[in-house]
């Protein structure tokens, strides 16, 4: 890929260099990632293959100007050594640091906290990307769109049905000029329905005093009026979100809470609009669609480490390659396959993660589903989620009046019976499934 | 496809019946219908020709009960004295024809009702014999409350031609109206069924009847069952028409009846089913407590269970499921049924 080198048409003619900060969270943010994310922080979570922030690196990798990449976060130093040692290796053009905080300060607060580490080297521009979005991540796109306005911020935005927008921060923009005129946090009235993708390019001269600014206002007016949520949410989930405890803490400052909004009267906010997919993984069952949009990328760019198509592997396929494979088993589309894991004789994934040293024996038919760590699938056994629409941006759907999550997740250590059935189930760890299950979560 | 003519065990439901009427020395048989049979003469010309027997088919213009039609046939069943046997098309036992009709010789009375022992009396009409009397019927008991005995009408009789004159041409009930007439006058006896019995007029049934006549298939040793030592077969009682093509690496039983040309493809499981004629499951197939009806296809992966029945020519698609879903005929099923439901 071919990528023109970032040039400032500013008089000083200097040409600043970027950072990228990918915001991932902490172990206490989990909650809606279970049971998946009992066993493995969701920002290492294998999606087509990969851990979720090494897509956002790999989009990182490919802007000339971006050298050094911070995760910001609170779990604890161990959990991203591994995943640093590694992608050191694999992207040797980035240099990547973990910048632990040592309590949740909000997504805007961690930045503001390390801003010393950040502003070192005086970059001019820092792209910040929350690592719970699966998209393209159009960085050069959103870059030079900065660089052609000179902005102060430019945000990813997405076109999403009218229904599903009032989930999402919602931006109001100018068509022509693509500057925000309005920006506003879950509202409850239909107001916009293009939304914040959770991707944003700041100036550095902008981003850091307005957060000062957002935490001076704070001190002075310490019980600030929370917006509420929206009061039916899409993605609420079968564990009680723990947004509220946070937000009740003084020293959260949240990017689209406290410093959107504000930004959007600065006449140098813009946003850069995707046309490309864009997906939010916030629920563990939303890894499946992320798993099939990012299959789905590899494979329209003719990346070498798919499965190539024959009459049993409809493509995309992912299959690592210290798994076992069956000849009769059929796999696709949107399959991964994870180290070590067996597939027996005829069986049969499609549309979903099978996980490390997992096995799935002969005949069985896995649909719509993520099989957790060293999990076993029983000969005929049928573990299967529903499909939900391609546009859809939630991951439950409505079953005899009750709310199921559609993709079936069984965690670490699970085991299906042999012809068992389990239909839109999550299973917490360790569990032994020996009778038919359906619209269940087994505690 | 008429029920009498449906395959219960790969024969037809009234091959079974026929069979054995002719072994028990019968001569004519009267098949009493309400449609035109026009599909079952060609058989019915085959069995006579089979067994030298005489059927005749007596088609009632308007809904005549159970006893009515008898009325209606009083011609082929009073053509000598002889008592005459009357069963119901939907039930299934080892038919005891000779005996039925030794024990009616000996006791000199007009009727014999089969009778068969249940568990629970009071959901069926139940028989109360004479105090002190073994067979001879003192009354009958609609869904008793208390128990009052555990027999009841197995759906076959003998009776003498003089029933016919307690009959009249009207719509009329054989047990409301015929027998407690009879029983008025002490001239109803019962007489006990050994071995299974069911009425298998509704899938449920027929499956269940099926497992019941396939158990007695093995208790009697039936050489046509397939042998519970080849790889394949799983638990017993499997019957499959010898130009059926199993696949590889299936495991099938128990409770299992496969039809003639009907086609199992590789890693099928089977169990509690009936794959009907012509009907063919794919690779990796799952079904449970299933009739695959003629000519109809399941397709890889799919599941079937909990009751399905598919009728003539149906295809399910790969990886569907179906839950108990009664499918009619030449439907092609391309999404889930996940509760059981008629799909039209």
């Amino acid at each position: 890929m071919s990528l023109q080198i970032p040039h400032r048409d500013k008089s000083n003619g200097t040409t600043g260099t970027t950072k990228a900060v990918i915001l991932v969270g902490g172990s206490s943010r989990g909650t809606r990632f279970r049971p998946l994310s009992l066993d493995v922080p969701k920002p290492l979570f294998d999606v087509a293959g990969h851990p979720i922030i090494w897509h956002c690196l790999t989009a990182i990798d490919k802007v000339p100007s971006i050298q050094e990449v911070y995760l910001i976060g609170y779990y604890e130093e161990s959990v991203f050594r591994d995943f640093i040692k590694d992608s050191s290796i694999e992207f040797p053009n980035l240099s990547i640091k973990y910048l632990r905080e040592y309590q949740a300060l909000g997504t805007a607060g961690g930045l503001y906290h390390f801003r010393d580490a950040i502003l070192k080297g005086r970059p001019e521009r820092l792209f910040v990307l929350n690592s719970d979005v699966c998209c393209s991540f159009p960085l050069n796109e959103m870059l030079k769109l900065s660089q052609e306005k000179d902005a102060e911020a430019v945000i990813l935005g997405t076109r999403v049905s009218e229904d599903a927008a009032s989930n999402f921060g919602c931006i109001v923009s100018d068509s022509h000029t693509r500057r925000v005129l309005h920006y506003v946090e879950k509202p409850e009235s239909h107001i916009s329905n293009l939304i914040n993708c959770g991707v944003y390019l700041f100036s550095t001269d902008a981003i850091f005093p307005s957060i000062r600014s957002a935490i001076k206002r704070r001190t002075d007016r310490p019980s600030r009026l929370v917006s509420y949520p929206s009061s039916d949410n899409l993605e609420s989930s079968f564990m009680i979100d723990d947004d509220d405890d946070e937000s009740r803490q003084n020293e959260v400052i949240r990017l689209e809470q406290d410093i959107l909004s504000d930004m959007a009267d600065s006449k140098q906010f813009f946003v850069y609009e995707t046309k490309d997919f864009w997906r939010q993984i916030k629920t563990a069952g939303s890894a499946i669609p992320a798993n099939a949009l990012y299959l789905q990328k590899a494979w329209q760019s003719g990346s070498k480490e798919l499965a190539a198509p024959a009459a049993n592997i409809i493509p995309p396929v992912y299959i690592h390659p210290t798994a076992t494979v069956h000849p009769t088993a059929k796999l696709g589309p949107n399959v991964s396959i994870g180290p070590r894991v067996t597939i027996g004789a005829g069986a049969r994934v499609k549309e979903s993660i099978v996980l490390e040293d997992s096995e799935i024996k002969h005949d069985a038919c896995v649909l719509y589903s993520i099989i957790g760590w060293n999990s076993r699938v029983g000969a005929w056994a049928r573990v299967e989620g529903t499909p939900t629409p391609v546009t859809s941006h939630t991951t439950s759907i409505i079953k005899n009046g009750v709310k199921v999550q559609a993709i079936t997740i069984l965690g670490k250590e699970c085991s299906v019976g042999d012809e068992i059935r389990v239909q839109n189930c999550i299973c917490l760890p360790f569990k032994e499934l020996k009778r038919d299950v359906a619209n269940e979560v087994i505690m | 496809m008429p029920k009498p003519l449906v395959e219960f065990g790969n024969k037809r439901m009234i091959l079974h019946q026929i069979e054995a009427l002719a072994a028990a020395g019968v001569t004519d048989i009267v098949l009493a219908v309400n449609y035109r049979p026009e599909v079952m003469e060609k058989y019915l010309r085959e069995y006579e020709e089979q067994f030298g027997i005489n059927i005749t088919i007596s088609i009632e213009s308007e809904p005549l009960g159970t006893a009515g039609p008898l009325k209606l046939a009083e011609e082929t069943l009073s053509k000598d004295d002889t008592p005459f046997f009357v069963l119901n098309s939907d039930v299934t036992c080892e038919y005891p024809f000779k005996e039925l009709a030794a024990f009616h010789k000996s006791h000199g009375d007009e009727g014999t009702i089969v009778v068969t022992k249940v568990e629970e009396p009071s959901k069926y009409g139940v028989i109360v014999h004479k105090p002190n009397h073994a067979s001879r019927i003192d009354r009958f008991v609609e869904k008793p409350v208390e128990f009052v005995g555990n027999r009841i009408n197995a759906g076959i009789y003998i009776l003498n031609t003089s029933v016919l004159k307690r009959i009249e041409l009207r719509p009329t009930s054989i047990e409301q109206e015929t027998f407690p007439d009879m029983v008025k006058d002490g001239q109803l006896h019962s007489f006990d069924l050994e071995g299974f019995w069911m009425d298998v007029g509704q899938p449920k049934d027929f499956l269940t009847g099926t497992c019941l006549y396939l158990s007695s298939l093995t208790k009697k040793g039936n050489k046509t069952l397939s042998s519970p030592t080849l790889p394949y077969v799983h638990g017993g009682n499997v019957l499959i028409d010898p130009s059926a093509k199993i696949g590889k690496n299936c495991r099938i039983g128990p409770n299992v009846t496969i039809g003639p040309d009907v086609v199992v493809g590789d890693g099928v499981r089977l169990q509690r089913c009936v794959l009907l004629s012509g009907s063919k499951v794919k690779d990796h197939a799952w079904v449970k407590s299933t009739i695959v009806g003629w000519n109809s296809t399941v397709g890889r992966w799919a599941r079937l269970e909990n009751v399905t029945v598919l009728g003539d020519d149906v295809t399910i698609g790969d990886e569907i499921y179906v839950n108990g879903g009664s499918i009619l005929p030449h439907k092609t099923i391309k999404a889930n049924v996940d509760v059981p439901a008629i799909i039209m």
